[in-house]
């Protein structure tokens, strides 16, 4: 399905993308593209570069896809000792990669709802963890989650 | 080449480099010995792409403004039929000590031209080790950041692009990634070097060496052997995934980086994004004896050849670092005040950057501007 996903996302807007024109290309204007593949450096490099671009590592999830459907899906933060434990922390990105789980899961529903809650509580910007910019605790961003989630 | 005999050259380079104290800064290489009768001779490699009619434009501006640089021009391109015309251009600037270079396209005959082979043998039999971009926001350029000044030093000669795999079992393709000391020591000197004389306060390294133990582990140690003799500069060093990261979030927070090539490729087209694309930024490789001038982010813009609307900036500033070298000071601050007197002031911008130019009026502007200056001009 990827590999699908990719010859046509490719082929139809940019034929040749070669290395120098790509990441120009993403910086400026990264809405152009789809899904990206690429080797083990390049996708270190990039997917960080891409994560900056959409508001850093607290709200970027992943997951490392293996044969026979084994996976492990991880935020790519690192442990941030100096917020461990203050209830501070931004939950978004495990929160999200939890969601990429249970779409692997074909749990499309209940991956459906966390996420749209996640969402629309980040969209509404009432209550946000400080790396957002807002003030609010870890325990009230995930309640204001759950409470969404109860609603819909 | 083999592994060892690239090793032994650059020792005995080095060896000679360091007794003669030869590890210069920019502007402090001689200016080469193509000069007669006053005038200068620059090697010139139009390319394919937008090249050849921007490089045009290049020559146009210089006439009108009366520069005495005369141009050679050598064709490396998809033209090529044999392997004699890379050496002819090697050859070419060896004779002049400086080449003014647009990109290639790949083109497979039956004799296979790559265009990035070709720039690696270059790079290499002219020894230009120091590949240094300078990105800078332009006032007159809408962009998410802004006030980004940052100096690229990338690596040039080895690393990621030794161009030398294997395939020694079927299908499983093994690729050398060569760091020396002595061109890591090298490239680290000139780094700072440049940032001392540019009043520069920090050099950040960007690295991968908690992956590469060795090979980036090796670059990082000899940056940090000739960070101790600059003890008036910050020293600091960042790993090139979270650099990337940063440089799309706080560009500011960057001043003067060092890198092997590879990461020095991709910061490169990073930093040129954010300023407002690859039509803006110049770029320059130099080595002990040689410089070649060129974009910063070498694409050949084949979509857009001939149209009238490749941006003509990024080339005229490359000519302009190229009078800086050769000395011409007045000339260079010339043209290049009236590029930027175009681009921030009468804010006339090709496509790239959101205008409606062509290259033509652009270059028009550029020549009014500089005529307006009251120096002795040719007819336009």
């Amino acid at each position: 399905m990827a590999s699908n996903a990719w010859r046509s996302a490719v082929s139809t807007r940019n034929p040749q993308l070669f290395h120098n024109c790509f990441i120009t290309c993403m910086v400026q204007d990264p809405t152009q593209f789809d899904i990206l593949v690429m080797p083990n450096l390049y996708g270190d490099i990039l997917s960080d570069l891409c994560a900056g671009l959409i508001g850093g590592l607290g709200v970027t999830p992943s997951g490392n896809i293996g044969t026979n459907g084994v996976a492990i899906f991880e935020s790519v933060h690192g442990t941030a000792p100096d917020i461990a434990g203050k209830d501070m922390a931004n939950p978004t990105a495990l929160l999200l990669s939890a969601v990429m789980m249970l779409r692997h899961m074909g749990l499309h529903d209940h991956a459906k709802r966390i996420e749209t809650a996640c969402f629309d509580t980040i969209r509404d910007k009432k209550v946000l963890t400080g790396d957002l910019g807002g003030k609010s605790k870890c325990s009230e961003f995930t309640e204001a989650i759950c409470q969404r989630v109860r609603d819909l | 080449m083999s592994l060892r005999h690239k090793s032994c050259l650059f020792d005995t380079m080095f060896i000679r480099d360091h007794k003669k104290s030869q590890l210069v800064a920019s502007n402090l290489l001689q200016p080469p010995p193509a000069k007669y009768g006053g005038r200068h001779t620059v090697t010139l490699i139009p390319g394919d792409g937008i090249g050849p009619e921007l490089f045009s434009h290049v020559r146009e501006v210089f006439r009108f403004s009366c520069v005495p640089v005369d141009f050679e021009v050598v064709q490396v391109n998809s033209a090529l039929e044999t392997e004699d015309d890379i050496n002819n251009a090697i050859t070419a600037i060896r004779r002049n000590g400086v080449a003014l270079k647009g990109e290639s396209l790949g083109v497979f005959t039956r004799y296979t031209f790559d265009p990035a082979l070709h720039r690696c043998i270059l790079f290499t039999s002219l020894d230009l080790y120091a590949n240094v971009m300078h990105c800078q926001s332009l006032p007159g350029v809408q962009t998410r950041h802004k006030n980004i000044d940052i100096m690229i030093i990338r690596e040039n000669t080895e690393g990621e692009y030794s161009s030398l795999e294997h395939e020694s079992v079927s299908g499983v393709v093994e690729s050398l990634k060569i760091i020396t000391r002595n061109n890591s020591l090298r490239i680290a000197e000139y780094a700072f070097r440049l940032a001392r004389e540019k009043g520069r306060r920090r050099v950040t390294a960007v690295h991968k060496a908690n992956i590469m133990k060795l090979g980036d582990g090796l670059f990082l140690q000899c940056c940090r052997e000739v960070a101790s003799g600059y003890p008036d500069i910050t020293f600091d060093s960042m790993i090139v995934d979270n650099t990337t990261m940063q440089l799309v979030s706080k560009p500011q927070q960057f001043d003067v980086m060092v890198m092997p090539n590879l990461y020095g490729n991709v910061v490169s087209n990073v930093c040129a994004g954010l300023v407002g694309g690859p039509g803006l930024v110049p770029g320059a490789n130099y080595g002990r004896d040689y410089a070649v001038f060129e974009t910063a982010t070498r694409n050949t813009g084949k979509s857009i050849a001939n149209k009238n609307i490749a941006n003509p900036t990024a080339l005229l500033l490359a000519s302009c670092m190229m009078l800086d070298h050769l000395k011409l000071y007045d000339y260079a601050t010339l043209i290049r005040n009236a590029v930027l007197t175009t681009m921030n002031e009468t804010q006339l911008h090709t496509a790239d950057i959101g205008g409606q130019g062509t290259t033509s009026e652009v270059v028009q502007s550029i020549m009014r501007i500089i005529q307006s200056k009251g120096q002795r001009t040719a007819e336009m």
